[in-house]
């Protein structure tokens, strides 16, 4: 009953922040034009099959969304910091509809982000039937589960000043393991890691426009849900030692 | 604790026959802790708005706003206003869900003489609705003024419970103050009825155990002492009273 109102609270205060807003979906954008651009007609990229501007269409919209769906936890530590997270725990809202409310508006900002791209993409020549679309969106929107748990035990362990860089170094790091910026083929021991990890599997979506059966298959969807499983255990933990303690 | 933050070590809290969660549910106690700021990029309103869907039986908006006096400001953004607004805007959060009980601690820390004023007038009207105002504070001349039953804690212990005017009456002192430039401070501290004295430049401050007796002898030994005050001490110097070191020796 208190969560939508709770929720359209959230959503107002985010989509008023046009800075955070703009700066959020410009670096995702303007990386993808840098790196997808020069060369559009590729139809291959590093023997994927897939090509240029869809491959490094998702592998953008990885980072920006792997982005958006962490700064839940950037928001969860300025609110402690700033003692109104300590004046909501003396409402009637819970602590579950709360984490759920920076939930939903940091996936909303994801799905801006993804927007942005795929009208980059559309505009680089990226041509698939709209089912494909909506099933690589709702790939992408399952693989930032394991970061939507992230950002919230983030939130409750950093610092204000910390989480910066951890947002940053985390997104950056996992993205470039995972293959967002150029692609991770040909076995070996880099891959093998790659291959462990969710953003990896985020930007393995792409092959939804290959048409060749499910881009994730079994191992995929076993490391996304291994992932999230186990970080949502540890943000819980974390989550129950932080409440003890304000 | 009282309010659900804190577990205690041992024992339980209860608060209106029921742990103190419940109460909070029910909007029955609203509360302004002693740090806060307010969330940013909402305005007044809409912080207002938001809190008060969250509680069954909330205060309406605009009540609230004329309440605390912020009505002119309602449009503006939470980050825009001054301190003693943003005290004021923390008031009325604290009071939408129309709660039985209101704790503040320290509650006119960021405010200017006229806002303090201001808001000791909104909680007496709001105690007049039959609401109980607990507050904390470090200002002993606001408890004096504006309680109608002080408790006084020092390092952790009780050391006074009851209206202020009694628990003045039991550190029982006055305090004279008087233009006394040549006078010995240790000869004063001898005379009958005084029981400490004291010298801040041109002035002594006398604090007596009788003020009748000891003005007589002050007058008699200085026939010069000018610009005589007499004053009842206030809840400050019967604080200090109750826990300076002759009520330590006495406990």
């Amino acid at each position: 009953m208190t969560t939508p109102a709770y929720l359209r609270f959230e959503l107002i205060r985010t989509f008023r922040n046009r800075r955070f807003l703009i700066l959020s979906l410009l670096f995702p954008i303007v990386m993808y034009v840098l790196i997808a651009v020069p060369d559009p007609h590729e139809q291959d990229v590093g023997h994927t099959g897939i090509s240029a501007p869809l491959y490094f269409m998702i592998g953008l919209a990885a980072f920006g969304t792997m982005n958006a769906v962490l700064s839940s936890g950037a928001r969860i530590a300025a609110e402690r910091a700033t003692g109104w997270t300590r004046q909501l725990r003396l409402t009637p809202l819970r602590a579950g509809e709360y984490i759920r409310a920076k939930v939903v508006t940091s996936y909303v900002m994801a799905l801006c982000a993804i927007a942005t791209l795929y009208a980059g993409g559309v505009a680089l020549g990226v041509r698939m039937p709209a089912d494909r679309w909506l099933s690589m969106t709702f790939l992408i929107l399952a693989g930032l589960l394991p970061f939507a748990a992230l950002g919230v035990l983030y939130g409750h362990l950093l610092s204000v000043e910390s989480i910066g860089p951890a947002i940053g170094g985390t997104t950056a790091l996992l993205a470039f393991l995972g293959g967002a910026w150029f692609p991770i083929t040909g076995g070996g021991f880099f891959q093998d890691v790659a291959e462990e990890l969710p953003s990896y599997w985020l930007v393995q979506a792409s092959r939804e426009g290959l048409g060749a059966g499910h881009p994730w298959g079994a191992h995929g969807s076993a490391v996304i849900a291994v992932w999230a499983a186990l970080l949502t255990g540890l943000a819980v933990r974390v989550y129950q030692r932080d409440t003890k303690r304000i | 604790m009282l309010l659900g933050l804190t577990a205690p070590d041992a024992g339980s809290v209860s608060l209106f026959g029921a742990p103190p969660q419940e109460a909070i549910s029910a909007g029955a106690i609203g509360a302004m802790l002693q740090t806060g700021a307010l969330i940013r990029d909402v305005s007044v309103r809409e912080l207002l708005v938001m809190m008060a869907s969250l509680y069954p039986d909330p205060l309406s908006v605009d009540d609230v706003l004329a309440l605390v006096g912020v009505n002119e400001i309602a449009g503006r953004r939470t980050e825009q206003l001054s301190g003693g607004q943003t005290q004021r805007v923390r008031l009325a959060v604290a009071l939408i869900s129309d709660p039985i009980l209101l704790v503040l601690d320290e509650p006119t820390v960021a405010m200017d003489v006229e806002g303090r004023r201001a808001f000791w007038t909104t909680m007496r009207e709001f105690a007049s609705r039959g609401k109980t105002v607990v507050f904390a504070t470090h200002y002993l001349d606001e408890a004096e003024a504006y309680a109608d039953r002080v408790v006084m804690i020092a390092s952790g212990r009780v050391v006074a419970d009851g209206p202020p005017t009694q628990i003045k009456a039991r550190a029982g002192s006055r305090t004279i103050r008087a233009a006394l430039p040549r006078a010995d401070v240790h000869t004063l501290g001898l005379l009958p009825g005084i029981a400490a004295a004291e010298r801040l430049g041109e002035t002594v401050v006398l604090r007596c155990t009788d003020s009748d007796t000891a003005l007589r002898a002050v007058l008699e030994r200085y026939p010069e002492a000018h610009d005589i005050e007499i004053a009842g001490s206030g809840l400050e110097e019967a604080f200090l009273e109750l826990t300076g070191p002759s009520a330590a020796a006495a406990a």
